[in-house]
């Protein structure tokens, strides 16, 4: 019963990405888009990655992260690497025995794949010895890592070092980047609706009630901050193949790392309706601003602070607080059906 | 020692902690029955919660070794301890604030699911079918502590002493032997602390539970319980039934202070 729906709706999805897609590449009729837009709804699709993913481990789990650039970094590094030096062989071999299409996504999946792997492995090295403990740990772990890691990249001549990854073939588009938001929006939810996202939320409100409960909250916590790392790795793969943006240890400093965080605090921590809402904010908001440039250079950012702290004044819970967006709420709307269920099923997305 | 294990489900053999300088427990000696309603009694700083503390795990203990069901369970972590059949509640109530009443419940069974995280990624037919035994068992636990129909309010929100009775349900979701109650009745009115001694009997009953019980009301501890151990700095001072605990002379000094 529930395996042909799940079919379904993969198989629906897809072919909703893959039409649109098409629209984004080749336009629809005489209609073409603007690639200034394109690239900002792009950029959205790998925020949103970015955001939902850091609200598994800083949201859920209550542990605080502030190393995300840091996975990023390591993810997109490591996909890249594989489709500059070896996915084009990969891509070539696949595209002659099959076609050019299923080859060129083999070597996508494998590049992310690979970052993804990457990404969660150095999660497991900086998480096990640091979730161990309670308290600010990670934060401080988290923060040493990610700058560790630039300083590496810098030094590596095969990635561009402080160059940037110029090399890097643009090989993400529109439909993996938002295949993959889906995938971590999907993920992260199921986590969240689970028995195992209520022991996230033991873990967070209290530690040591959490463990006389029978929680391991140091496997706990690991596991999920071994996620959220491979799937900020997945958004650093797909934002270092895209067009004209490749990976720069500059820009994956600490204050990527809070840019990522003020998204999931201005949505709503611990919701990911939130975070999806915040990424796609902070991702328009500073385009949006630009005019405010115009006038007076550097005034955009002087206003996007100004309204990020008159948020944070006036609602400090984040836009959605932890309020999420379910089928059976989207339901009573529009059918306008009082949202009765039966006692244990309300405010609980099946 | 064989013949002991059989009857007894816990056994504390010349357990010490101390803290620095202070010894708040001092080489005790205690065993709980089966089936035992046993009451661990003392004066404000005696030492009762740190014991418990040491039977969860939250504390190693200096010196001694305490069995449980036949097996050390003296330096092992909380939740493994846990998964072994001892629950407790706390003194000062530790409900989870983000979570429902239900899913309060709800995540003490985590820990007799067996699915993997995996399953609950994929969302398969495992996953579906625990939440959903998960959820029925929960519910049913509700219902027993008359809870059921604040299922889907904030924990912290209830009532006190309705937080009170949830962390019991609490603690009976994650399947014990063992019950550790930590001062169930502290905040209770005489007439709640009198329901309470009525649901503390027939959960024993109904659940073959063994239980545990640091009380300060010595009603409750009086009237259910049927072995009474009284501790003072940290030192076991008497044993016995609640009759011979009010008569003996060093209880009574203890508590009212040496002339």
């Amino acid at each position: 019963m529930r395996l042909p729906r799940k079919l379904l709706a993969i198989g629906l999805g897809t072919a909703v990405l893959v039409a649109l897609n098409q629209v984004f590449e080749h336009g629809f009729g005489n209609f073409q888009i603007n690639p200034y837009y394109a690239r900002i709804i792009n950029l959205i699709g790998i925020n949103v990655t970015l955001a939902v993913s850091l609200n598994l481990i800083n949201g859920l789990a209550g542990q605080f992260s502030i190393g995300h650039a840091g996975f990023m970094a390591v993810g997109g590094y490591t996909a890249t690497y594989f489709t500059v030096y070896h996915g084009q062989a990969l891509a070539a071999l696949a595209g002659s025995t099959l076609n050019d299409a299923v080859g060129g996504s083999l070597a996508m999946v494998v590049s992310l794949t690979l970052g993804a792997s990457a990404a969660a492995l150095a999660g497991l090295v900086v998480g096990i010895p640091s979730l161990r403990l309670r308290g600010d740990y990670l934060a401080i772990v988290t923060l040493g890592f990610s700058e560790i890691i630039r300083v590496l990249i810098l030094n590596i001549p095969a990635v561009g070092g402080a160059t940037g990854f110029t090399d890097a073939i643009p090989i993400t588009n529109f439909f993996w980047i938002f295949a993959m938001a889906m995938v971590t929006i999907v993920v992260v939810r199921n986590i969240a609706t689970s028995t195992f996202g209520h022991a996230l939320a033991t873990i967070r409100g209290d530690e040591i009630a959490a463990e006389a409960m029978g929680i391991n909250t140091t496997r706990h916590k690991v596991l999920a901050f071994v996620i959220s790392a491979a799937l900020a790795g997945v958004a650093g793969g797909l934002s270092g193949q895209l067009f004209a943006n490749p990976l720069n240890p500059q820009n994956l400093n600490f204050v990527k790392s809070i840019e990522v965080i003020v998204m999931i605090v201005l949505g709503g921590i611990g919701s990911i309706t939130g975070a999806t809402v915040g990424a796609t904010i902070l991702t328009v908001l500073p385009e949006a601003l630009r005019s405010f440039d115009r006038q007076f250079p550097g005034l955009r950012m002087v206003v996007y602070a100004l309204l990020l702290i008159l948020m944070m004044i006036f609602r400090p819970q984040g836009l959605l607080g932890r309020w999420e967006l379910t089928w059976s709420w989207l339901g009573s709307r529009l059918w306008r059906r009082p949202a009765a269920g039966p006692a244990g099923t309300a405010g609980l997305d099946r | 020692m064989n013949g002991a294990a059989d009857s007894s489900l816990l056994q504390i053999r010349a357990v010490t902690k101390r803290f620095g300088g202070i010894t708040a427990v001092k080489t005790l000696t205690m065993d709980v029955t089966r089936g035992a309603l046993y009451g661990l009694i003392g004066p404000n700083g005696a030492g009762k919660t740190t014991v418990f503390n040491l039977l969860t795990g939250v504390y190693d203990t200096t010196e001694g070794e305490i069995r449980f069901d036949g097996a050390r369970i003296d330096g092992k972590k909380p939740y493994e301890i846990t998964r072994l059949g001892i629950a407790r509640t706390f003194q000062n109530i530790r409900l989870f604030p983000d979570l429902t009443v239900l899913e309060n419940v709800m995540a003490a069974r985590h820990l007799r699911t067996r699915q993997t995280l995996a399953d609950a990624i994929l969302g398969t037919a495992r996953h579906h079918r625990e939440e959903d035994e998960t959820r029925d068992r929960s519910l049913k636990l509700l219902k027993l502590f008359d809870l059921d129909r604040v299922a889907d309010e904030r924990s912290t929100s209830l009532p006190y002493g309705s937080q009170r009775r949830l962390e019991i349900a609490r603690a009976l979701a994650t399947d014990p032997k063992l019950l550790l109650l930590d001062e169930p009745a502290a905040g209770m009115n005489p007439q709640e602390a009198f329901d309470l001694m009525h649901l503390i009997r027939r959960l024993r009953d109904e659940f073959a539970l063994t239980i545990l019980l640091v009380e300060h009301n010595m009603k409750v501890v009086m009237g259910i319980c049927e072995t009474v151990q009284v501790i003072d700095y940290g030192e076991a001072i008497a044993l016995g039934t609640p009759a011979e605990i009010q008569r003996n002379p060093r209880v009574i000094e203890a508590y009212l202070g040496g002339a």
